[in-house]
Formats: C-alpha cells, structure tokens, sequence
C-alpha cells in the first residue's frame, strides 16, 4: 500500500518524526533513527554547534532524512523567527518547527507568539511546523497564515503521560485540513498508535524514546506501532459501542 | 514585589519543631505526591527524611531524566579581577588579605577565551570580585564583548547591579546571572559581611529579580553551605528558586549548594555539611522543582560529581580554575581551591561512561 504524507512539497513514507534531545550520546541517534524508519528528525538550533563536530547533534542525523530544526529556547515570537533564520542561513533546510515557551515549569506552548512566528516566517517561504496547545480557533489561524502542518501536544513534553488532550486533537483532525502531528506527552507505542489510528498524519516522540531503557529497541517499538496506527486508520475501524446490542431490539416488533 | 517578603514569613519561624513533627508516613506520602509544596520540601529535608534517602534518590533520578534527559550540561568560569572591597570574613579574595590584585586586560581575556574555547565548550561564567571602581560594568561590558567571539552563552558573576546595569550586559551579549546570597539568615548574614558593600542584604537578595526584569535568560541562586544550618538555608534557596520561577516564568531557574572549601585566610566552616547532607539537599530540591536546574561545581571531589550526576544535577563545572588569568599564568592565587581538577575531556569521558552526554553548547543569543 502506497501511503505517502506530503508536507512542503516533500514525500514522506514515514509517520513517526523524532526528536534528538536527552539522549545519553549523540552517537545512538543514527541507530535510533535506522531502528524507528523515521524520516524527519528535529534538533534543536541552540543546541547545534557548527564549528565543534564531534559534539554536534545536527551532524548525528542521517544525510537521507529531513532534517527539522526546532527554536527550542526561544520565549517569543521575535527570538523564534531570529533562530529560524539562523537555522537557514547554517543550512539546516527550510523546514523550521516553531516552539515557543515562555512557561518553564510546564514547558507549555504560548499559542500566540506562535500564531505570529508562524505567520512571518510562512510569508518568508519556510515550511513551517508550529507546536501548539489544541485549540480549534488557535489551529485554524495557523493554517490561516500558512503552516504546513499543526502539531499539538497529546500532554506536557516529557511527561509521558500519553494522549490527555485526545478530544481536543479529534477536533482538530476533523475540523483542519492539514496534516495533524500529535507532539509531546506520547510516552508508549500503545499511544502513537492510537493517535495514528484517531487519524492524526503522524507523531513525533523524542522523551519515550532517549529514556527507555534500551532506546533503539524502543524506536523500532514505534515505528511499528505508527505503522499499525496508520493501517488501521486506513483500514477505518468498526464502530465502538458502549454496550452490547440487544439479541431482542427494542423496536423488532416493527418488523414482525 | 520582592522574595524578601516571603522569607519574613519565616521569620519566626520553629524549624526545630517542625522537623519533630515530620512522620515517617508524612515523608512517604510527599515522595508519592506529583507535586509538592514548600512545606513539603522542608519536611524532605528533615533530619528524619534522611531514612528515606534511597527512595528520594529513586524518584529524583526519574525526574531529572524525565525532564532533561541524560545529558550534563557543561560550563567553565572565567575569573576577570580579584580586586574586592568587600570583607567577607570566609572568602580569599576579601579587601584586607594580601594578595596579588589583577585584573586583565581585553587582550588577556582574548587570550584566555582561545584556551577555553579550544576545549569546545560554549558557555562561560566570568567572576570579579566587588570593585566599582577596578572592575565597573563598563570593563564587564568590554570584556563581554570579547567572549562573545568565542562562546554561544556568556554568565556573570559579579556584584549585584541595578536593573539598568543588568539590561546594559544583556544587550551586550549577557544571558545568564549567577548570585550567591551566601546566607540567608539576616543576622548570620550581617556577622560574616563587616565592611563593605556586601552588607546591605536586600540589595544582593534583591539582585536576582531586578536581572530578570531586565531581561536574562537564567539565573542561579544559591547559599554557601557551612556558613548556618543547612537544612534552613538550603531551604531558603529552594524557596528563592521557586519564587523566581513563578514570577519570571520564563526565565530558567536553577539552584547550586557550594561548600565551602579551603582558601586563603583559612576560615573555618561554622557548620559541617556532609555528603550525605549534600545528597539529601539536592534530592529534596529535585522533588521540589523537578524542572529546576542544579549546578554542582569544582569545589566538590570528583568522585562524589560521578556519583551526582546520577542525583539530580544538571549543569557542572569542568576544567575550572579560581584564579586570575590562571589558564596562562600558573602562578596566580585562587579564590578557593577547586577539588575536582579534571579537564573538559576527562569530564567527558567520565559522562559518557556512566551513560550520560555532555553538552557543551545549550544556548547562544539569536
Ligand atoms: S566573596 Fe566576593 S565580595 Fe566577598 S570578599 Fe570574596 S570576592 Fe569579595
């Protein structure tokens, strides 16, 4: 089954996306990626070195794979479109994925100076990715302004605490037309699973994965279980009900 | 608004009388809870939860890999000037001791720059002792401005400022501030500072919250642990990080517990602080503020830094030295003398072979 995602003009087979923070090596990224089969992996602007490439993250990263810098450390919109160019302009690509936090105790997203990171950096021909709290009014400004994709939070990065805003992402996954990343909070391949088969077009898992206890083992965990998720997604499951239907219908005797 | 209203709560506050009334059942059930209050952390750092410290450790380290991963961020202080008008009876540098006064110059520090910078770090942390007059911020500026060449985050560690004196380094490249209060009990406070500008208390306790109005990116706070009871100052310091982080909630916060070491002028710790009174403080801490930072530098022996990692730290110091231009001129005296004496490498290696990742680069002004 051809299943492509098509994000900025590029073809991407893969679903799960990683992130390269809290690794115990720099070194494990490129069996945790060949493990996982993901294509796009994001690394943090501020933690890519360009003049020392042994400790370089961004160096780590497969040649064949998009590579996604994040504005990680950014707290407004003016510091977000800054690292963005930055990025650019060190030849990390035009994919920029926009985090913007000014909260530091729960690591929440501040959907506003998203909304204009976002904006200015579309007009100036990036694609770009925005993080984001799910909320149907903030994602439709999004694609408004010209996101490529809308990634929310299943729950507070690094929680692992699986898919706590799944009624919130439902919405969005019906009410936008853009691909919807569930970002952050996923914690086991049981949850991107799920997410994939709730019809989100991909996941990104960074924590889930650079904590467990053998990380590559666990990278190929989820690029199964998102390759399931995708399946049965495109399969469309069967209705859920919430008991059991009736051997006697209440209304069979209409038809007797 | 200031912290110093907070710590007038505690102002009379029984410490000795709490701590009798923390239960063994109390202590677990603040281990199991998600979230905890100040009460909490001070119950944590009774003398009973010493019993307790293994399942402390067990959550801390969870924490901490939770929310940084395994990776030590990696730092290097750069000492500018040891000139000082302060009389701060337990430290080297202090006015009346005799030693050799130096500050260097933009060149010197270039030359210094290019040592550190060779190691591959990218953050530094510059010090000079208190004197507005041989060290005024526009040589911290100059200096700044210097460094930025050569490193991606440049801290200081200087003398309180105004906020306007704080913006002024910020725009010129600044994005951290390190500021010990040293104790923060008041009266203690006034006994160990008797000359000096360091004697006014407020100004310094004040010094954190006027850094981050102006506009810096990290701050670090800490007490100088041997100078009064430790589990009351380690306290205060959680208490201090906790309020700066819900006021500036977008600043990073994070605490360091320094002993006290060996200097020039020879003064004698008033209290013992004990590696496991150490361990018990950062555990605490941890569970206190899970997403705090916590520095843990050179004063402290390298085997108990290994054994730290794994403990809640995050941020270390690593191929430090305390002296004046020490990194090109062997001789200079030292503020302190520094315990772990592993270079950059050694440190990495030591990381790498417990599990964790150095990272030398976490930041740089966009
Ligand atoms: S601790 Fe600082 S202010 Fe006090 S004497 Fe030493 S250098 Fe001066």
């Amino acid at each position: 089954m051809r299943d492509i995602l098509k994000i900025g003009g590029q073809e991407i087979s893969s679903r799960l996306f990683l992130g390269t923070g809290k690794f115990s090596s720099n070194r494990l990224i490129p069996q945790v990626v060949e493990a996982s089969g993901a294509q796009v992996v994001t690394v943090a602007l501020r933690r890519v070195d360009l003049d020392y490439e042994e400790e370089n993250i961004a160096a780590y990263v497969p040649k064949d794979c998009i590579l996604m810098p994040n504005t990680s450390g950014a707290r407004n919109a003016g510091e977000a479109v800054r690292i963005a160019r930055l990025a650019r302009a060190a030849g990390c690509g035009n994919w920029i994925k926009i985090e913007v936090i000014s909260d530091n105790r729960y690591l929440l997203p501040d959907n506003y100076e998203t909304i204009k990171a976002t904006e200015i950096l579309a007009a100036e021909g990036f694609v770009v990715l925005p993080y984001m709290s799910p909320d149907l009014m903030v994602a439709k400004k999004l694609a408004e302004v010209g996101a490529a994709a809308v990634m929310p939070l299943g729950a507070p990065i690094g929680s692992n605490r699986g898919l706590k805003t799944k009624e919130l992402i439902k919405i969005l996954i019906e009410e936008i037309a853009l691909p919807i990343i569930v970002d952050a909070g996923i914690g086991r391949p049981s949850e991107a699973a799920e997410a994939m088969e709730m019809g989100a077009a991909a996941v990104l898992v960074n924590t889930a994965v650079a904590t467990a206890g053998d990380p590559v083992v666990m990278a190929s965990a989820f690029g199964l279980a998102v390759r399931a998720g995708r399946i049965a997604c495109l399969a469309g499951p069967g209705e859920t009900l919430d008991y059991a239907r009736s051997s006697s219908p209440l209304t069979g005797f209409l038809r007797d | 608004m200031s912290f110093y209203g907070e710590l007038q709560r505690y102002e009379n506050f029984d410490f000795e009388l709490f701590f009798k009334q923390v239960t063994d059942a109390g202590i677990k059930r603040i281990i199991a809870q998600h979230r905890l209050n100040e009460r909490d952390y001070l119950a944590l750092l009774s003398p009973r939860a010493e019993n307790f410290l293994e399942e402390m450790a067990q959550k801390a380290h969870r924490l901490t890999v939770q929310h940084f991963g395994r990776v030590i961020f990696l730092f290097t202080p750069m000492y500018l000037a040891n000139y000082c008008v302060n009389q701060c009876v337990y430290c080297g540098f202090q006015v009346h001791n005799r030693l050799e006064r130096k500050k260097l110059s933009p060149a010197e520090v270039e030359k210094e720059a290019k040592i550190i910078a060779a190691t591959g770090l990218k953050h530094i942390l510059i010090l000079t002792g208190e004197s507005r007059q041989e060290s005024p911020v526009s040589y911290i500026r100059d200096c700044v401005e210097v460094l930025k060449k050569y490193f991606t985050s440049v801290s200081i560690e200087i003398y309180p400022l105004e906020e306007d004196e704080y913006a002024e380094l910020i725009a010129a490249g600044v994005d951290g501030l390190t500021m010990y209060q040293e104790v923060y009990n008041e009266e203690v406070y006034a006994e160990l500072h008797p000359g000096g500008p360091k004697r006014n208390y407020r100004f310094r306790l004040d010094a954190p919250e006027r850094a981050c109005r102006a506009g810096v990116r990290t701050v670090n706070v800490g007490a100088l642990l041997g100078l009064h009871d430790w589990r009351s100052e380690a306290f205060f310091t959680g208490l201090h990080a906790d309020y700066l982080q819900k006021n500036f909630t977008d600043v990073e916060v994070s605490i360091s517990p320094p002993r006290m070491r060996p200097h020039l002028g020879g003064f004698q710790p008033r209290v013992e602080v004990s590696d496991q009174n150490l361990v018990q403080y950062l555990l605490a801490f941890r569970l206190f503020m899970p997403r705090g930072g916590i520095t843990v530098s050179t004063r402290e022996r390298a085997e108990l830094r290994d054994h730290l990692v794994r403990l809640g730290a995050t941020k270390m110091s690593a191929g430090s030295c305390t002296a004046v231009g020490g990194r090109s001129d062997q001789e200079s005296t030292g503020q302190f003398e520094i315990s772990d004496e592993r270079n950059v490498v050694e440190m990495a290696d030591m990381l790498y072979s417990v599990g964790y990742q150095p990272v030398y680069k976490d930041w740089q002004s966009f």
